[in-house]
């Protein structure tokens, strides 16, 4: 009997989910003060801020793709950087694409928690500031306790949403097995090489995974387990 | 009488409106609309020729331009071309057989010219050598598995001897088009891309290049197919016609293919 | 000595005083909602950050033009209207959040164990349980017991029974009045119910429109004339003094005012107790002579002070001199009149109620 996928699909079921934690991990350390600051400024720059961060959302792959291309290439800024820093260049390099997916799933991770830090409002914070919390004690034992559901939605939409990255990680991959061949780039090189039978396969993985993961945020109800 | 004025007139308006929707039809029969799924390697040709093909001729065309396997998926299930102009042979054959393309009507309407190219002038000179000595980071191809360029790269790598080398050097574009977005935006230092892609006017628009001889790698053959969409279109027989003559032939070579 | 000299401007509200409040006792900001009460107490506690001018504790400085103690530096309780209470813990992690940050910086002078505030409140079986299981009242007492914990130096209390029914206030208010009575420590209180102010309060400063229209010890703010606050029904004063006889027959208690004497119900004090006891203007009448054949207990002379209006034309209102202490009652203008009611009249006052709080 046929395995139901072969190495080189597992291999890149393997890396999309390795490619998604690290994407995940990131973004909440840095999509956490973003998401706050988002919260509780009053700054004049709050909205291009905001809309900075939204700005993946209603962008074009293909877009952010070639940017992060032309930016973190030779001449580009992010190049010259990460170049300088003997880090060489990020494109076809598997950070190049958790990069590439920290930009693009940015908002997957700071709405949700921006709107969990709004939600708790200001009274938690001031009682703490009463009971003697400095304001990262506060953080750390008011706001991130409170604010839990939200990192919760907020880490199975940007994991989730990672997996299903396609277009920027096809501009800057360059489809190298086990270091950036994700997932959905697999599948697209199934259909372009008319193998529809591996696609349906691992479109299908996709497909269930997908579903599983949305149907376990919506059924999942913070305050149910709380009484 | 009153009458008999409005009966004249209701007669001249509708003898006008027959007139027109007469003379409307009588123009779409003689300048009718081609829809054309394109190679993405054949873009810049192809815009070329229409533009001319549409000033010499009544006919229009709309071009849709893609990897010659979407093109290909997208045709199988009822996409709305008549004409498909494909970066390889295998593909119009396929459909030849499945019934989705006119019999007979199949011929090669270019030959790629692969090319070792680089964004900065200077760099490539003896191309041969430079793939044998591997003295670079990165190397782009198109993927072999899509795309008859990336077919071809391995051809020639392997003709030089240099294939298992080069391997971990190796970054691959979805298509042609992507192959060579990788090297023009210098993130990767060379790569193999199609002559067409590189050439403006008969020339080496930027960078420095090394055209691979055709004896390193197969053909690549690019097949053109009526499909059956377009058997009766008048303006899909016309630019296959076009196509074949002798002036689309010089536009083609001024791009960088070969001809049979 | 807390001294404040605070401004705070929005948009249609402006907060201004420059007032010294002492830091003993139990003192009420009393004020219609609006009237700015509640921003000064968040100003004292570093809640306002927009708020200029000078405030000082004690000596310590916690504003001035350069200095500003971070609300987590300010040796505070605050509670707050809603109990405010962290969902994710529990009764005692509550209790303990403020207690176990307070003991850094106050581990000498820790006036408070957080077993006493588990005590003074009452809230010895609820330690266990989170927040969302606890009603109304027993949240609030929470609060209170979770601000003691941290062994403050002056607690701040905002309108704490203003969210409560009246059975909820009637649960707490016997543990106000034993903080009142245990504590230490100086209280600032935020309300607008008179009777809250007139069960707990030692000092009253009246508040209107970010203004402070009076402050100074309680029986002599409420018996003033002159303040456009106008309780209405519950004009009246309150007299502190000591019970000094139990009358077993007729369960009665008299509590020793100064030097006049009121006969009260019972309500199991000790003698010796401090007792306070609150007179209602409405339940004081005024006479010529005293009167014999009445079922009034409570008959005493009294000088008139002053005359003042009272919400209805109808009525007017006359402060007296009951033994050295201030008392108010509520007349007709028909019945001043004809009594002749004028400043320095030696007059009778019969007392119809007296509530010993």
């Amino acid at each position: 009997m046929e395995t139901l996928v072969s190495a080189a699909d597992l291999e890149a079921i393997i890396l999309t989910l390795r490619l998604a934690a690290a994407t995940t991990l990131i973004l909440f350390v840095v999509g956490t003060p973003i998401a706050w600051w988002l919260s509780r400024t009053r700054s004049r720059w709050k909205a291009p801020v905001g809309a900075v961060v939204a700005l993946p959302l209603v962008l074009p792959p293909s877009v952010l793709g070639f940017y992060l291309l032309v930016s973190m290439g030779p001449k580009g800024p992010v190049g010259w950087l990460t170049q300088s820093l003997g880090l060489g260049l990020l494109p076809f390099t598997f950070w190049g694409l958790v990069v590439g997916s920290v930009l693009y799933s940015l908002p997957f991770m700071v709405q949700p928690v921006q709107n969990a830090f709004e939600a708790i409002g200001e009274r938690p914070l001031e009682a703490a500031a009463t009971l003697r919390a400095s304001p990262l004690d506060r953080f750390f034992t008011v706001a991130l306790p409170l604010s839990l559901p939200g990192f919760v939605t907020a880490g199975i939409l940007t994991f989730a949403h990672t997996v299903g990255e396609f277009g920027v990680v096809l501009m800057i991959g360059g489809n190298i097995p086990g270091v950036t061949r994700v997932a959905s780039v697999q599948i697209y090189d199934h259909v372009e090489a008319l193998e529809y039978g591996d696609a349906h396969r691992l479109a299908a993985i996709l497909l269930v995974f997908s579903f599983l993961v949305l149907l376990a945020l919506y059924a999942w109800r913070p305050d149910r387990g709380r009484r | 009488m009153p009458s008999i004025r409005r009966l004249c007139l209701t007669a001249s308006i509708v003898a006008a409106c027959i007139l027109a929707t007469g003379l409307a039809a009588a123009g779409a029969a003689s300048a009718a609309e081609a829809q054309i799924a394109v190679a993405a390697n054949f873009a810049a040709p192809m815009k070329a020729l229409i533009r001319r093909f549409e000033a010499d001729t009544d006919h229009s065309v709309r071009a849709s331009f893609g990897s010659t396997g979407k093109l290909y998926a997208q045709i199988k299930n009822g996409a709305p071309f008549g004409v498909l102009l494909a970066a390889d042979q295998e593909r119009p054959a396929l459909l030849e057989q499945e019934g989705l393309g006119v019999p007979g009507t199949r011929f090669t309407y270019a030959v790629g010219t692969l090319v070792l190219w680089s964004a900065e002038p200077g760099v490539i000179g003896d191309g041969a050598a430079l793939l044998r000595a591997g003295d670079f980071d990165k190397l782009a191809i198109a993927n072999p598995r899509l795309a008859p360029y990336g077919e071809a790269s391995v051809q020639t790598m392997d003709a030089l001897g240099v294939k298992a080398a080069l391997e971990p050097k190796l970054v691959m574009g979805e298509s042609i088009a992507q192959t060579y977005q990788f090297v023009a935006t210098g993130n990767a230092e060379a790569g193999l891309v199609a002559l067409s892609q590189v050439m403006r006017d008969g020339e080496s628009a930027r960078g420095s290049g090394w055209i691979v001889p055709g004896d390193l790698h197969e053909p690549i053959r690019q097949d053109a197919l009526i499909l059956d969409r377009g058997r009766d279109n008048a303006a899909v027989n016309a630019l296959f016609e076009y196509l074949k003559g002798e002036k689309a032939r010089a536009v083609i070579r001024d791009f960088g293919y070969r001809m049979d | 000595m807390i001294y404040a000299d605070i401004r705070v401007e929005w948009p249609g509200f402006t907060l201004d005083v420059n007032e010294r409040l002492p830091a003993r006792g139990v003192t009420a900001l009393f004020g219609h909602s609006g009237s700015g009460k509640t921003t000064l107490l968040r100003c004292i506690a570093g809640l306002e950050h927009g708020a200029v001018g000078r405030l000082s504790f004690n000596g310590a400085i916690w504003q001035d033009a350069g200095t500003w103690v971070p609300t987590h530096r300010r040796p505070i309780g605050y509670v707050f209207q809603e109990p405010s209470l962290f969902p994710h813990l529990t009764v005692l992690g509550n209790l303990r959040y403020g207690q176990r940050r307070s003991r850094d910086q106050d581990t000498r002078n820790a006036r408070f164990s957080l077993e006493h505030a588990v005590e003074l409140l009452g809230i010895g079986h609820l330690l266990k349980r989170k927040p969302a299981a606890l009603s109304g009242g027993e949240r609030q007492r929470v609060g209170v017991a979770r601000a003691l914990a941290v062994s403050p130096r002056l607690l701040l209390m905002d309108e704490p029974l203003a969210a409560l029914d009246v059975a909820r206030k009637q649960e707490i208010l016997p543990y106000l009045e034993r903080l009142h009575d245990d504590l230490e420590i100086p209280v600032l209180y935020v309300s607008h119910a008179p009777d809250e102010v007139a069960r707990l309060a030692d000092h009253l400063m009246v508040m209107d429109a970010g203004r402070v229209l009076a402050s100074g010890p309680l029986s002599q703010i409420l018996s003033r004339l002159d303040l456009p606050i106008r309780l209405g029904e519950d004009a009246g004063v309150v007299l502190d003094g000591e019970v000094a006889e139990r009358d077993e027959r007729w369960h009665l208690l008299r509590v020793a005012c100064c030097s006049a004497s009121l006969w009260v119900r019972d309500t199991g004090a000790a003698i010796g107790d401090h007792a306070r006891i609150r007179i209602l203007a409405r339940d004081v009448s005024i006479t010529h002579a005293p009167k014999t054949g009445t079922s009034i207990l409570n008959t005493l002379p009294a000088r008139v002070l002053s005359l003042g209006d009272d919400a209805h034309p109808a009525l007017s209102l006359v402060k007296l001199d009951l033994a050295g202490s201030p008392v108010l009652a509520r007349v007709t203008r028909r019945s001043a009149e004809q009594l002749g009611l004028t400043p320095g009249l030696e007059v009778w006052i019969q007392i119809k109620a007296v509530a010993l709080l």
